[in-house]
Order: structure tokens, then C-alpha cells, then sequence
């Protein structure tokens, strides 16, 4: 009776952590299409930026705070970059909810193993790599 | 070109390498990258950072349906995530020091590689004894056939876990899902039936691609220009292509677009060689 239980409430949390990538997903795609319509409507008939040289965004496109500050002033390309930290934010939320589920399990191991992989993340996003 | 015309050929571009990827199973990341670089003109460091973000979308809208089948092996997928995430972030490093056609030149190479796997004999042998490390890691487990709950274990942890680490290297590397080596190391070196492996090697490619993805960010490298029509466009193609696999067998198609994309992968190479990026 103990491993059915143990294995339904396997199931709720994995059907949980579907459902927050879905979730996710459709957020951060509504995002990016609002700030697309905007940015089409505003900037259509204007000519495309050089893409074919690389020169890397500025602060506005990179940090949260030029993000935020930029969804503050209405600007249309912060709103998409809005639905990129969206898109990039999923992922990183269900390791986090999966470290919950673990823990609610009691299974150590897996505790262990699910914070050694959202610490790398976390690195990777506050390490300054940027270089 | 004006932005509008711009964004809507990129968008109908980006569709279709989404309903490619999902039909050949290569996933979106790895066609828009010769799609924007060798169409559009865009520097493949734009290309990168619109790539990472089509996977991270293609992996986490597809995850919901397979999880609910009971497919994906959670736990595998988490354990692994360990080796991809670290080589994601170390790839993502090297890409500093990495000249830019080099990149054009290895992910030519992955992406024949890539193709040669769609086509390949899939493992549909169900390893029955299992390694003792693999029991420890409770990796073991089942997934549901058309005649119900199959159990399979797993085998040489050490081996997968090592191709998992070259695959996050790659993938931080060259912005993509490298799915096929992630395949690889569960079908090929673990003994996993090759619908877990696919679908928990999908499940996957999201972190591993976020990992790296928040360095590329920070480094500039995602244009919302690009993005919006790349993100719209590759989860809408993956969306109908997998719509479309229920009803079509996919084999003939797999093998004509293995063929096609072994040849824009020789034009990445040659372009690469010569110095066009």
C-alpha cells in the first residue's frame, strides 16, 4: 500500500512540474508577442538594424534592472526581453520545484543532486561569466 | 528591408525550422542557426543566442505532454542535468576564447553528426540486469508501451554521465539542444529504450540551455529583434510538427532532411574554412 501512495505522489509532482514549463512557456510567448505587435508597430517601417555585425546589446537588453526600467517606460524591445527572462525563468523554476518535491519526498540523494545542478545555474547567472 | 518584412520572413523561416526539427527530431535550435546565418546574414552570435532560446521553448512546451505519458524519467533526466548544466557553463566560457568560425566549422561537424543519428538503429532492447550504481541512483525504472508498464534498468552511469558532460560543452558552445549526443548517451552507452531517452533528453535540453543561456544573455548576444519572430515561430512549427507525427510516418522525411542538412552543414564548414563569419 506504502509504494502505491509513494508512487501517486510521484506522479502529482511530476504532472505539477508539466504544468509550470507549460505555464511558463505560454506566459513568456505572450509576452514576446505583445512586445513584438508593439515593436512592429511602432518600428515596422524602419530599416533592420546591421545584424550581420556583432556588436552585443546594451544595459537596456541585459540586466534586470535595464529590463525592468525599459517594461517601466513602455518600451516595446524590454517588453520581448521580458518574455526572454520569461522563457530563460521556466527551466530554472521547475529545478527549483523539483528540489520541493524532493524534499517533501524525504529523498536525500535526490535533494542533493537537484541543488548541486541549481547551484550551477545560479552560478552561471551571478558569477559574472559574462567576461 | 524594412523591420515589419523582416520580422515576418523570419518568423515564416523560423516556423519551418521548428516543424522541421520536430519532424526530424533534431530539434529547432539546430536549423535556425545555418537558417539565420547563412540566409540572413546574421552574425552567428545573434544566431546563438535566438537558438538557445527556440531550445529552451521547444523543450519545455513539449516536456508537459511526455511527462503526463510518464515517459520521461525524472529522476535520469535530474542526475544528468549535473554533467550537461556543468559543461553547458563551461562551454559558455569557452565560447569567449573560441574564434568565431571555429564555431561555424563544430557545429557543422555536430550537426552532420546529428543528422546521421536520426537515422540510426534505435534501442528498443530492455536492459533487464542493470548496473549497481544505477540501483543506488534509483535511475531504474518504467514507462508505459502499448502493452502496458515495461520496467528497464540501466547500465554503465559512469560512461552516459561522461557523454553528458561533452554534450553540455557543446551545447553552451554552440547554442544548441545536442540532443542527438544526449540520445546517445542514454541509448547508446545507458541501454535506455530509445522513447525514454528521447523524451527525457528533451526534457533536459531546457536546463541545459538555460544554464547557458544566462551568460549569453548577459554577454549581449540575444537581440529582441530576432527573438520574438525566432521564439513565435520555431514553437509554432514544433507545435504542428508534432501534431503531424500522429498522422504521418516520419521515416522517408527524416532521411530526405538528414541528406539536405548534411549539406548546409558542408556549407557552414566550407564557409567556416574560409573565414565568412
Amino acid at each position: 500500500m506504502n509504494i502505491f501512495r509513494k508512487m501517486l505522489g510521484d506522479r502529482d509532482i511530476e504532472l505539477f512540474i508539466g504544468q509550470v514549463l507549460r505555464t511558463g512557456v505560454i506566459t513568456a510567448c505572450s509576452i514576446a508577442l505583445i512586445g513584438g505587435i508593439f515593436y512592429i508597430a511602432q518600428q515596422g517601417a524602419a530599416s533592420v538594424p546591421d545584424y550581420s555585425q556583432f556588436k552585443g546589446e546594451g544595459a537596456d537588453y541585459t540586466t534586470f534592472r535595464g529590463i525592468f526600467q525599459g517594461v517601466g517606460r513602455g518600451n516595446a524591445t524590454e517588453i520581448i526581453q521580458l518574455g526572454v527572462l520569461v522563457m530563460l525563468a521556466t527551466p530554472i523554476l521547475r529545478i527549483f520545484f523539483s528540489l520541493i518535491a524532493f524534499a517533501l519526498e524525504k529523498d536525500r540523494m535526490y535533494v542533493f543532486i537537484t541543488t548541486v545542478v541549481l547551484g550551477i545555474i545560479l552560478f552561471s547567472m551571478f558569477g559574472g561569466l559574462k567576461i | 528591408m524594412n523591420i515589419l518584412i523582416f520580422s515576418l520572413i523570419l518568423l515564416a523561416g523560423a516556423y519551418v525550422a521548428g516543424l522541421l526539427g520536430s519532424l526530424t527530431g533534431l530539434g529547432g535550435g539546430v536549423i535556425l542557426i545555418p537558417l539565420l546565418t547563412l540566409v540572413f546574414h546574421v552574425d552567428i552570435r545573434y544566431a546563438i543566442g535566438a537558438a538557445l532560446l527556440a531550445s529552451i521553448a521547444n523543450s519545455s512546451g513539449a516536456a508537459t505532454a511526455y511527462i503526463k505519458e510518464g515517459i520521461t524519467n525524472i529522476r535520469l533526466g535530474m542526475f544528468l542535468e549535473i554533467a550537461t548544466t556543468a559543461g553547458a557553463v563551461g562551454g559558455a566560457l569557452l565560447a569567449v576564447f573560441t574564434p568565431v568560425n571555429t564555431i561555424a566549422i563544430l557545429l557543422g561537424v555536430v550537426l552532420i553528426f546529428s543528422a546521421a543519428m536520426t537515422i540510426r538503429k534505435k534501442n528498443e532492447h530492455i536492459e533487464q540486469t542493470g548496473s549497481p550504481l544505477a540501483a543506488r541512483l534509483k535511475l531504474n525504472s518504467t514507462y508505459p508501451t502499448a502493452t502496458g508498464e515495461v520496467a528497464y534498468k540501466l547500465k554503465n552511469v559512469v560512461g552516459g554521465f561522461s557523454i553528458m558532460l561533452i554534450a553540455g560543452v557543446l551545447s553552451g558552445l554552440l547554442g544548441i539542444g545536442s540532443g542527438a549526443l544526449k540520445v546517445l548517451a542514454m541509448d547508446g552507452a545507458m541501454r535506455i529504450p530509445f522513447k525514454v531517452s528521447t523524451t527525457t533528453s528533451n526534457f533536459m535540453i531546457g536546463v541545459t540551455a538555460a544554464a547557458s543561456a544566462v551568460v549569453y544573455l548577459q554577454r549581449g548576444y540575444i537581440d529582441p529583434g530576432i527573438a520574438f519572430p525566432v521564439v513565435l515561430g520555431v514553437l509554432g512549427g514544433a507545435f504542428t510538427g508534432a501534431r503531424l507525427l500522429t498522422y504521418i510516418n516520419a521515416r522517408t522525411l527524416r532521411i530526405i532532411f538528414s541528406a539536405a542538412i548534411t549539406f548546409v552543414a558542408l556549407e557552414m564548414i566550407y564557409n567556416g574554412f574560409n573565414h565568412q563569419f
